[in-house]
């Protein structure tokens, strides 16, 4: 029956009714294509825009400071002297004490809620973890500049100084490099956890039934055959929270002490790329002042595309499975 | 079972059940600063919120937002005016042209865009609208949450209208419909929940958005006649209190921060629950 079906020739309207049919869809449908491409080519332009814009304002700074922007740490706009180094410095110290804060408990979560936590806690602690995120960074701010930094003030780094290392002396007004190092964590912990939940919920069904059909615990499937399947994405994970930490603004600048110094202590009052654009740009004394402002921006940019751009390849290519992942999915389908 | 087997299996139950804890310890830490932090604005926020809050315009002393709140939603409704048709419009184009160069450039661009700190989109935006009006706007400040929205609603535009079944487009063009009433009226119209859901959510980022807002909206202390005078938010506002040491200017940051958090955890309540809408149980 589905033989002779499919020896009968495809029968083509008639050639007028189809020049119709053409003729009538395909002037609109160009327009459409056309007005289509030129949203999306707005946003790439966009994207090509920042950069470019960001560069031209630099330009000054670039051409007078030189190399010496990003190897001397002195920052005094009064005197026109423009280094960047501390800025470097702050931000990266800043995110990788967040990311080393941040990324254990965020991966707990997210084993939480993909593999050992009870079933009908997983949907609302989603939600909530969801929540951490929404919450806009300036209340964050607030929130540690009020709160959190008193309690550190009072309580935590007492305790730390105790313990005594050049990490943990200095002095101790509560602002300074850890409030903005823990705050920050707090904000990465929603995106590491839910790109890493989203990576451990893409491992084949069949890779973990296999291990507990074998015998394996919960524990022992995902040490063994889901997070070793998992890694390169939630690598990417970590990569994308690190993204984030170093563009983080508001709830930095509110917090971390604002001043452009090179100190071990954790305690010491810094200053990260993103909160002196923050602070500076908008009384900026002279134009080599906004210029050298917009170069930090340039460093900012570059450094943020290229952890995002490393982050999304690692994501996207976990997700699309490792070969032996698809082999898998492939042998499933053939034995249904 | 042989004796040492069921130890070693005793000890891998072990290492589960402690696997297990050790999660449910996590959850509980990354949880206690989301309650720390919403106990303290609805306790702070409630205790400094009054009528004057929502009537007066920013003042000295025992004043209100009410300039900084009509800011903030003039701010929102303008940058979603600008942002969502574009975004829906450039998504609807990756998901129907998925596989040309052109769509495979702009969506990484779009992924690298959100990438991006707002803070830069700010200082683009003072380059090429500021610097030209020659003043700080409301204007400004929307087109600036509108390019940090962009990225968001075209890329969930185009992954929900990807996701739309072959079948749907075919049947369309089967009858005889040319391809843009096809993307518009059945791809379109079958992702909408979704695409609705999303744009809530844009809403919601951008609502809460400060650093793109320092110098481009700037700040100011009255209603704005136009919108091409610089205007006051409530986000701006909350980062200007935080930075004073005045007690009474802390409490009114209080105040707008419950304000703000309670706009943005609705907007994103309301996304999930047109979500839900298209999941019948």
């Amino acid at each position: 029956m589905t033989q002779r079906a499919l020896s009968t020739p495809p029968r083509l309207p008639p050639r007028s009714l189809r020049a119709s049919v053409e003729g009538n869809g395909s002037s609109v449908d160009r327009a459409f294509g056309a007005v289509g491409a030129g949203a999306a080519g707005a946003l790439g332009l966009v994207l090509v825009g920042v950069a470019a814009s960001v560069a031209r304002i630099a330009w000054p700074s670039i051409q007078a400071t030189g190399l010496s922007f990003v190897t001397t740490s002195v920052w005094d706009p009064s005197r026109g002297t423009y280094g960047a180094l501390a800025f470097v410095f702050g931000t990266l110290v800043t995110s990788f004490i967040a990311l080393l804060l941040a990324v254990p408990v965020a991966l707990g979560v997210a084993v939480f809620l993909t593999d050992l936590g009870p079933r009908r806690l997983q949907r609302p602690v989603s939600s909530l973890v969801e929540l951490l995120a929404a919450i806009p960074s300036v209340v964050y701010g607030l929130w540690a500049a009020l709160v959190l930094a008193p309690i550190l003030r009072t309580t935590v780094q007492p305790a730390l100084a105790a313990v005594g290392g050049p990490l943990f002396s200095g002095p101790n007004v509560g602002f300074g490099i850890l409030c903005a190092s823990l705050v920050l964590a707090i904000m990465l912990l929603p995106t590491i956890a839910s790109v890493s939940r989203d990576v451990l919920r893409a491992v084949p069904a069949d890779l973990r039934e296999g291990a507990l059909a074998l015998g394996a615990t919960p524990w022992d499937a995902l040490r063994l055959v889901v997070f070793p399947h998992a890694r390169r994405g939630i690598f990417g994970a970590v990569l994308l929270g690190f993204g984030r930490a170093i563009g983080e603004t508001m709830a930095v600048a509110a917090v971390v002490g604002s001043r452009a110094d090179i100190s071990p202590s954790l305690f010491a009052p810094g200053y990260t790329m993103s909160s002196v654009i923050a602070n500076e740009f908008p009384a900026a004394s002279s134009e080599l002042h906004v210029a050298a402002l917009a170069e930090v921006g340039l460093l900012l940019f570059v450094v943020t595309v290229a952890f995002n751009v490393a982050a999304r390849v690692l994501v996207a290519r976990s997700r699309e499975g490792s070969p032996r992942a698809s082999q898998a999915g492939a042998g499933s389908g053939g034995a249904a | 079972m042989t004796p040492e087997l069921e130890s070693a299996y005793s000890g891998r139950k072990l290492a589960a059940r402690a696997a297990k804890t050790a999660s449910s310890v996590a959850v509980g830490l990354a949880l206690l600063p989301l309650f720390a932090v919403l106990a303290y604005v609805a306790s702070q926020g409630a205790r400094a919120l009054s009528v004057a809050f929502f009537t007066e315009p920013i003042g000295v002393r025992g004043a209100g937002m009410a300039n900084a709140i009509v800011g903030t939603i003039e701010l929102v409704f303008l940058a979603s005016a600008m942002g969502i048709p574009l975004g829906i419009a450039a998504g609807l184009y990756l998901a129907e042209y998925a596989s040309t160069p052109l769509a495979r450039a702009v969506r990484f661009s779009a992924d690298v865009l959100a990438g991006v700190p707002s803070i830069l989109v700010g200082v683009v935006v003072y380059a090429v609208v500021v610097v030209w009006m020659k003043q700080f706007s409301a204007f400004a400040g929307a087109a600036a949450l509108a390019i940090v929205m962009l990225p968001l609603v075209t890329r969930t535009t185009d992954e929900l209208a990807r996701a739309v079944p072959d079948s749907l487009r075919e049947a369309a063009l089967a009858l005889g419909a040319p391809r843009w009433r096809t993307a518009i009226f059945v791809v379109l119209r079958t992702a909408a929940p979704g695409i609705r859901s999303g744009c809530l959510l844009a809403v919601a980022r951008v609502s809460g958005e400060t650093a793109p807002l320092l110098f481009t909206a700037y700040n100011s202390r009255f209603f704005n006649e136009s919108l091409f005078d610089p205007t006051s938010t409530l986000q701006v506002q909350i980062f200007t209190y935080t930075m004073t040491p005045n007690d009474d200017w802390h409490a009114q940051a209080w105040a707008a921060a419950l304000v703000l958090v309670a706009l943005v955890v609705v907007l994103n309540v309301l996304a999930r629950r047109v979500l839900a809408e298209r999941e019948p149980a």
